[in-house]
């Protein structure tokens, strides 16, 4: 009888599938769901969607109130602000999106390997990211809009960059759990890559963690942009975005007419409401996992 | 000297300090109201150490926060607590400040229970300047003196420092003068070594003994170490799964128990004198005191000495050669429960 | 250490210069064409013959000594620029920290200590003003309570202080709204929690009165996270206040910073960003210093996770 121990392949734990983290959100978390999905279907489609040019001026129309078709009435340039609204929804969401996506995969990128080398590497990364730290994001789109000119794609990358260190602070905290998880130490001894292990074992598992982060953080970001796109600093007119909608509609608050301003203001409250709540219900379920 | 309570005795006339009788109390777990102490009734008497053992669940710890007034919100509370007389269930505004006075609790993991932010010298004495109005410089000099009193020099220096600058002994020593300088009668001791490491228990158990003899005072000692308990206790007290099953001086509690859990108990514990060819454990876990029968006796599960008898209803204490059983059996199986005898199986009587 | 954030975010202020697009002399003239004696005058004053680590000591060395450069829009000193707009801003974001710490703190406090409906409530407004954006809020004041109501002017700065508190009002609720929330939410959290530790037990048991123990026990500990909350959140406010500003047409840093921006008045943007900044990494420092003396157990410098 042969006493060879053996190899026992060591199933590591499985992130859970997107489905089963959402019922555990409760029904304030599947509305939120529901919400942001409308949101981004409207996003995608929206110019096709809009009854009437969201773009095309009509002076004689300006800050006429709502009738019949024209749900919301008319902007300060003549326009149906109902179509502006819904041809906005595209760069009020994508911007947002691409924030959240740079400062997922470099700030993961990071955190995972500050938490995988440990020691310099970690103690260089979480340094540096302290310092980045005192860059407050708007600043640094301010800052970059002056340097390379006002654009979205310059508005998002500085905010990429500004919460990058959040990202970064919160998922190397969890992948050093990971790490020192026994599994990571079997792996290791089979004689798997640190890449492999990092890509398919320890990332998934964190991935709770980094949906949570990613939809918190694109409440943020959209408040962010809206607000530097709302300073003329990010998406330029005539161009539809919810956060210009305000600025240029803001004149017509004085005069007694704020309904299209307020419109463009409750779309991003409503959709920064549906990714806070579900942010944090995804959050305390990840942290729940632990 | 004979310390136990049986009538006719000349001890019989000292009036109980503490009485505690009938005493249950339910609390919300998971959603409904359950209890976690059923029936319990006990006395000290001034000047008397109580030793009150039981593994975790027993209730033993409840017991001490119930009679020190510190159970959660919500708890139901049932049966009578008298202190010196008074009904403490019903104490309020200064009434309740003198009790709080009288009766000391010191706490088992001295880090988590002392403030981290203020200086040894301020935790001390906040009682003595808040409730007894004593001038600072009356109080602090006091405290010194009392740390003295426990083995720690340099009082002063001490009473400067930070809770984090001392170790975990320190910090109970310092816990236990705090405790004595309000000059209670009563002191609840629970489990005031059990996160300390074996040495200093050995001290700090020392030094709260000696105390304890020196000013006079009652005591109830709560711990799940029998042997500890009967070492520094008078009387000891037995709990199971939210009731009290044994009550017994403690120099008989080990060769002459009145109950089958105390037996095992002793027995579980290995004899550093002797060789056991097996670790002496009682099968099954222990209960809680919601999740025993209310109709049976909670420990019948586990009791190789149970017969039908122990399954018709749940037993009541009664009186056994001054001290208190709660086995239905108990007078059947009088001198038959050493801990040898506890070993294994099903007995044959 | 925050110090060396300083540094490095100055180094990136001024390297600003050379990642824009064409060559610095472009990004400082921001696009206008200039005369030949103006630019002669910009390459000295700029040093952008020498080394770009020589530059950037001299401009770090004339910042630190207030020369923050000249304007190429007002053809005026950037520093006395600054120096007329910073009051305002101050001003504004100093109204709002208070707003945020007597209104945050104490609503968080008393739904804390009290569970029942003042915590409901309190739970439910905070859930609510957080998603709020200070610039969507801008707009629903301006139109509620300047427009509709008439309490308050809509823009501008005041004349004196009595006005100033007046137009300034709306501003800094616009500007505290979100981080009310925050603050809010954190003190009621770590109200709850210290409530709950074993030495508020001790305390209890030995008779310490409730308003001692609220005062002595729980608000004491609570501090410590109370204050790093919010000290962070009114750092924040620094690079809010510019939303606020513009939508309010108040005249203070932060608008200017973008009024500059999109005029591509370099050098103004440069002297702003690192006021700022700053201030910034000012006020965090003040946070650690008030947390290593809140918590003994902490020596300066650290702040625990």
């Amino acid at each position: 009888m042969s006493t060879a121990i053996p190899l026992v392949t060591v199933q590591a734990p499985r992130g859970g599938r997107a489905v089963g983290l959402l019922r555990g959100t409760g029904a304030a978390g599947i509305a939120s769901a529901a919400v942001i999905l409308a949101a981004t279907v409207v996003a995608v489609v929206g110019p096709a969607l809009a009854p009437f040019s969201p773009t095309l001026p009509n002076l004689a129309l300006a800050f006429v109130g709502p009738t019949g078709a024209h749900l919301f009435g008319f902007d300060y340039e003549g326009r149906d602000v109902l179509s502006r609204l819904l041809a906005g929804a595209q760069s009020s969401m994508l911007g947002p999106l691409a924030v959240v996506i740079g400062a997922l995969v470099i700030g993961t990128l990071l955190a995972v390997i500050a938490a995988w080398r440990r020691g310099m590497v970690d103690a260089v990364i979480s340094s540096s990211l302290d310092i980045l730290f005192a860059f407050p994001g708007i600043l640094l789109a301010v800052l970059a809009a002056a340097v390379f000119g006002a654009g979205l794609p310059a508005a998002s990358i500085s905010l990429a960059i500004a919460y990058m260190p959040y990202v970064a602070r919160v998922l190397r905290g969890a992948a050093l759990k990971e790490r020192s998880q026994p599994y990571v130490a079997a792996l290791e001894v089979q004689g798997a890559s640190a890449t492999s292990i990092c890509l398919r074992h320890i990332v998934p598992n964190v991935m709770p963690l980094i949906v949570a982060q990613a939809t918190i953080l694109f409440g943020y970001a959209m408040v962010d942009l809206a607000a530097i796109s709302f300073l003329g600093l990010g998406v330029q007119p005539p161009a539809a975005n919810w956060g210009v909608m305000i600025s240029e509609n803001q004149v017509g608050i004085p005069q007694g007419y704020p309904l299209p301003a307020l419109a463009a203001g409750a779309c991003i409250v409503a959709i920064v409401i549906a990714f806070n709540v579900l942010g944090e219900r995804l959050f305390e379920q990840a942290q729940g996992a632990r | 000297m004979g310390r136990w309570v049986g009538p006719g005795s000349r001890e019989a006339s000292t009036a109980p300090l503490l009485e505690v009788d009938g005493l249950t109390v339910r609390l919300r777990v998971e959603g409904a109201q359950r209890a976690v102490l059923r029936d319990v009734s006990l006395a000290v008497r001034p000047g008397e150490a109580l030793g009150l053992v039981g593994e975790s669940g027993s209730g033993k710890s409840m017991t001490a926060r119930a009679i020190d007034r510190l159970l959660p919100r919500g708890a139901e509370v049932s049966g009578q607590i008298r202190f010196d007389g008074a009904d403490v269930m019903t104490l309020a505004g200064a009434g309740l400040r003198g009790y709080r006075n009288g009766v000391a609790m010191i706490f088992q993991d001295p880090r988590a229970h002392v403030n981290p932010v203020r200086r040894i010298g301020d935790f001390m004495t906040e009682a003595l300047r808040t409730n007894l109005d004593v001038p600072a410089g009356e109080a602090y000099r006091r405290a010194a003196d009392m740390l003295g009193q426990v083995g720690i020099d340099d009082g002063e220096r001490r009473l400067r420092q930070y809770p984090h600058e001392l170790s975990g002994g320190m910090l109970q020593r310092v816990m236990i003068a705090a405790a004595l300088l309000t000059e209670p009668k009563l002191l609840l001791a629970d489990e005031p070594t059990t996160a300390l490491d074996v040495t200093t228990q050995a001290e700090v158990m020392a030094i709260l003994d000696d105390l304890r003899r020196e000013f006079g005072l009652a005591m109830l000692f709560i711990t799940h170490d029998l042997e500890l308990a009967a070492a520094i206790c008078d009387r000891t007290a037995v709990m199971y799964a939210g009731q009290i099953v044994e009550v017994r001086e403690s120099a008989l509690l080990h060769d002459d128990p009145l109950h089958p859990y105390t037996a095992a108990l002793a027995a579980a514990r290995p004899d550093i004198a002797q060789t056991a060819h097996r670790l002496a454990a009682i099968p099954g876990r222990p209960l809680s005191a919601f999740e025993a029968p209310e109709d049976e006796c909670a420990f019948a599960p586990r009791c190789p000495h149970a017969r039908d008898i122990c399954r018709e209803a749940t037993p009541e204490l009664i009186g056994l050669d001054g001290g208190l059983s709660r086995c239905a059996r108990a007078a059947d199986l009088r001198g038959r429960l050493r801990p040898e005898l506890a070993e294994g199986g099903q007995s044959d009587d | 250490m925050l110090v060396a954030s300083l540094l490095v975010a100055s180094f990136v202020i001024f390297g600003a210069l050379y990642l824009a697009p064409g060559n610095p002399i472009a990004a400082l003239s921001g696009g206008r064409s200039l005369p030949p004696s103006s630019l002669k005058v910009l390459e000295a004053r700029y040093h952008l013959n020498q080394p770009f680590l020589t530059q950037y000591w001299y401009w770090l060395d004339n910042a630190l000594h207030g020369n923050l450069g000249i304007s190429i829009t007002l053809r005026e000193n950037v520093t006395t620029l600054i120096a007329s707009r910073v009051w305002t801003t101050a001003g504004l974001v100093l109204y709002a920290s208070l707003i945020i710490l007597v209104l945050g703190i104490g609503m968080g406090v008393l739904a804390g200590l009290r569970p029942g409906l003042l915590d409901t409530s309190v739970l439910v407004s905070s859930a609510i003003s957080a998603a709020i954006p200070s610039f969507v809020a801008a707009i629903v004041l301006i139109s509620l309570f300047a427009v509709k109501l008439r309490w308050f002017p809509a823009l501008g700065n005041g004349s004196d202080f009595v006005s100033n508190l007046r137009h300034f009002t709306l501003p800094a609720v616009a500007l505290a709204l979100s981080s009310l929330a925050i603050v809010a939410r954190v003190t009621r959290a770590a109200i709850r929690e210290e409530a709950d530790r074993e030495h508020v037990q001790t305390a209890i048991s030995r008779g310490i009165p409730r308003r001692q123990l609220v005062r002595r026990h729980i608000l004491r500990n609570a501090a410590i996270p109370i204050t790093t909350v919010s000290g962070i959140t009114i750092a924040s406010l620094i690079a809010v206040a510019a939303v606020v500003e513009t939508a309010f047409s108040l005249n203070g840093l932060g608008a200017y910073l973008v009024a500059s921006a999109q005029d591509k008045d370099l050098a103004v943007v440069q002297g702003i960003s690192l006021v700022l900044v700053s201030a910034f990494v000012v006020i965090n420092m003040a946070v650690d210093l008030a947390y290593a003396v809140l918590d003994p157990r902490v020596a300066l410098g650290s702040r625990a996770a």
